[in-house]
């Protein structure tokens, strides 16, 4: 199993310890990346300015791995909705397909149409599977409720990105239970995290979350599990940033699931990097059960 | 550099350092031609870049063109300079009244034929058949007389293959005296270089090395901020312009499309440059700026890859709150006032909507996505504004996003463009997709938003232009 890995812009800079625990648990599981340096934006901050330069930006990305004949894997829900939307647009639009591959041709690229583009998770869960996951799995956690926040940009549009159901989305939920852990139920599951109105609308996007966290909180989640940078910084950062500006504490840390899953892979917290995050969330290794091989099949 | 040092301050520099020093003798003659070589390579390597290079995006800019056109003025001039003085007759018989000491016609003859048989030089008066005893006592007087301060023109073999080139109107130049009129070209060449060099890029030379310096024994956060305060301003001059940031940046791609040379790094780093230095810069100018410096997505490559060691990033979150202290932010915050002044919805509000300000036009600008016109058979049932979450944060969500998103999609069915441009709610959107999900009829709702977005901030830019 193969895929060219997409970080994107923030990983690399502020986000590091989701590429070293997804770069461990993916090697772990026995799927190999490629690193493509050319790879630039995904495009998904240029939406609001320009359709084209957006499209143009995913597709360059595409057509890179599609050179080196490769699948890839995303990181970010953000930056995974956009390239899934550039694709459907350029499938739907033939002209502009031909105006990008144009553009394109400059530089010796082209952009064929046959690649996928995968989601961190839709990897484990689809490629890799929950019963490869749970052999490798040594210290399942005990009593830890999470709650899965699956990010607007992986489950909507459905049509185009084809990530989950919609509605009642389970994939996240089963991968949170392959470790052991309780996936909560809780009524704000599949709302915004208000992440993309930072910077534009800073009260807005609080609101949203804090409507988030009040009821991951009430649900008795002792951490949120998330896939996507965005989301992560709103959880993690702003979250952080929310206890002094706002006076608010609502106690729920935010964990990327690829730390979740190493944690009770017993892989080494440092490449988890669970120092990194601002809000601590090294207290999840409480949940851990102790280390006999005994425990693997409890 | 090296040629800058031997050969163009000799005076200075190397008749100091070697007391033997004569610019016709080796090996500072050689010497000179081999570096002129390196730095004619470096030229031609810095045009064919230019010429072949697939990259697009490292733009060649007029202070690079002025280098490049500089420095081959005086590269070519100076190769010429020495091809025609080799061939001259006329400084052939200054250097023998000079330093032979000759006298007798034979000797004045036989050392003649020798120079022009070996040494390039076209006299009117000895013809291409030679006698060989007369070469033979012209080497010996060579030897004698001027061997010793003068190496064989062979060894300036670049100047030596211009004198081959130019040997056949050899006389005529030598008549029209053009190795004196090459001499001022070279010299003035030298001297205007040399006299603006500080304005030019070629200021880099002196700047980086100090700026390299400075950055290696200062500490962010342990300097003094007056000290850290200069070297940030060290920083432009010395950026090299090589373009690395460039062709590195994570939105280089978007120039193809938007073709705003401010999303470049190396260019934003010269408009910033000129913004700083108060050259006051237009509207126009300034919103290019904003556009390129916001479409920056702070992935830090440029930074990492700078061979200077410029904290690129550093700059660009000053130069984001330097616009911003000019009234130029982040430009979707921007739009949001910008156009909510123009298409002011509370004024509209009690008035009966005119129908002559119906811009036909406007919907049909709607064409980045196939189903962007989706809007069309949208039938009023308000699913969208019901499961926005927007919408349901405010408790009464008209006064502060003006129109629904349901509105948006109806003003647009009656090709209303203030009521659909001038709406807050485009940039309050926070493009969740629910909308869209739960839109019976398929319409693309928070598709349409993103392209009245972008149809909203190309309608500014028009406006201004």
């Amino acid at each position: 199993m193969e895929f060219a890995l997409f970080l994107g812009c923030n990983i690399p800079i502020r986000l590091k310890q989701y590429e070293t625990a997804s770069r461990a648990v993916l090697h772990k599981l026995g799927v190999r990346l490629v690193d493509v340096p050319e790879f630039n934006c995904c495009g998904y901050p240029l939406r609001n300015i320009d359709l084209k330069a957006f499209v143009l930006s995913s597709a360059r990305n595409l057509a890179l791995a599609e050179r080196q004949g490769l699948n890839i894997v995303i990181l970010c829900k953000c930056g995974f909705g956009t390239m899934r939307m550039a694709q459907h647009l350029m499938k739907e639009n033939a002209s502009l397909r031909e105006e990008i591959n144009t553009i394109l041709a400059t530089e010796g690229l082209k952009y064929e149409g046959d690649i996928q583009v995968k989601h961190l998770l839709t990897v484990l869960f689809s490629d890799v599977g929950t019963a490869a996951i749970k052999e490798k799995v040594t210290r399942p956690y005990e009593k830890l409720k999470i709650a899965t926040h699956y990010g607007c940009h992986a489950l909507r549009p459905s049509s185009i990105l084809q990530f989950d159901d919609p509605v009642a989305p389970t994939i996240f939920d089963q991968l949170v239970e392959v470790t052991g852990a309780e996936s909560v139920d809780w009524p704000a599951k599949l709302d915004c995290c208000g992440g993309p109105l930072l910077g534009t609308n800073d009260e807005l996007s609080l609101d949203f979350a804090e409507k988030k966290l009040d009821s991951a909180n009430k649900a008795g989640a002792h951490y949120i599990a998330t896939g996507c940078v965005f989301c992560q910084i709103q959880f993690d950062t702003v979250q952080k940033s929310m206890e002094s500006g706002r006076g608010s504490n609502h106690r729920v840390p935010s964990i990327l699931y690829p730390q979740l899953l190493g944690l009770c892979m017993d892989m080494d917290t440092d490449v988890l990097g669970l120092e990194s995050n601002q809000i601590n969330i090294t207290g999840a290794k409480r949940f851990l059960t102790t280390n006999s091989p005994g425990l693997k099949s409890a | 550099m090296l040629l800058l040092l031997m050969h163009g301050l000799d005076t200075l520099i190397t008749s100091v350092l070697f007391d033997d020093y004569y610019p016709t003798l080796n090996p500072f003659m050689f010497l000179r031609d081999l570096f002129s070589l390196v730095v004619i390579v470096g030229i031609a390597m810095a045009f064919c870049r230019r010429l072949l290079s697939k990259r697009p995006r490292p733009k060649t800019t007029v202070v690079d063109y002025y280098a490049l056109v500089i420095l081959s003025i005086i590269m070519i001039s100076g190769i010429l300079l020495e091809g025609t003085k080799i061939v001259s007759h006329s400084i052939y018989q200054e250097m023998v009244d000079e330093y032979s000491g000759l006298e007798e016609p034979e000797e004045l003859k036989a050392l003649e034929a020798f120079w022009v048989k070996e040494f390039a030089v076209v006299s009117p008066n000895v013809k291409k058949t030679f006698d060989k005893n007369v070469l033979i006592d012209g080497e010996q007087l060579h030897e004698m007389s001027c061997a010793g301060c003068h190496s064989r023109p062979q060894w300036g073999f670049m100047g030596y293959g211009a004198a081959k080139v130019v040997s056949p109107i050899a006389l005529p130049l030598d008549r029209a005296n053009v190795h004196t009129l090459l001499w001022y070209l070279h010299f003035m060449a030298c001297f205007f270089g040399l006299a603006y060099l500080p304005f030019s890029k070629f200021f880099h030379m002196i700047a980086t090395p100090v700026f390299l310096l400075a950055n290696a024994v200062m500490e962010e956060g342990e300097s003094d901020p007056v000290n850290l305060a200069t070297k940030q301003a060290m920083q432009f001059d010395a950026c090299t312009h090589c373009g690395d940031c460039t062709a590195r940046c994570s939105v280089a791609v978007a120039f193809d499309e938007i073709p705003n040379p401010n999303i470049l790094p190396s260019e934003k780093l010269a408009a910033f440059r000129s913004l700083l230095s108060g050259n006051g810069l237009n509207q126009q100018s300034l919103m290019k700026l904003q556009e390129g410096s916001h479409i920056c997505t702070d992935c830090h490559r440029c930074t990492d890859v700078c061979p200077v060691g410029i904290n690129l990033e550093d700059l660009w979150l000053n130069l984001n709150r330097h616009l911003a202290g000019l009234g130029y932010c982040k430009p979707e915050l921007w739009a949001r006032e910008a156009i909510g002044a123009e298409f002011d919805l509370k004024k509209l509000k009690d008035s009966t909507l005119s129908l002559t300000t119906v811009d036909k036009r406007f919907a049909g600008g709607l064409t980045g996505s196939a189903q962007a016109g989706t809007f069309t058979v949208c039938f009023g049932c308000q699913n969208c504004t019901n499961v926005c979450p927007v919408v349901g944060n405010y408790e009464n969500p008209k006064e502060v996003v003006g129109l629904l998103p349901h509105e948006i999609m109806h003003s647009l069915a009656l090709k209303q463009k203030e009521l659909a441009l001038g709406s807050k709610m485009l940039w309050d959107c926070v493009t969740c997709y629910e909308c869209q999900e739960h839109c019976p009829q398929g319409v693309r709702v928070t598709d349409v938003l993103y392209e009245l977005k972008n149809l909203a901030l190309r309608h500014l830019k028009e406006k201004v232009t």
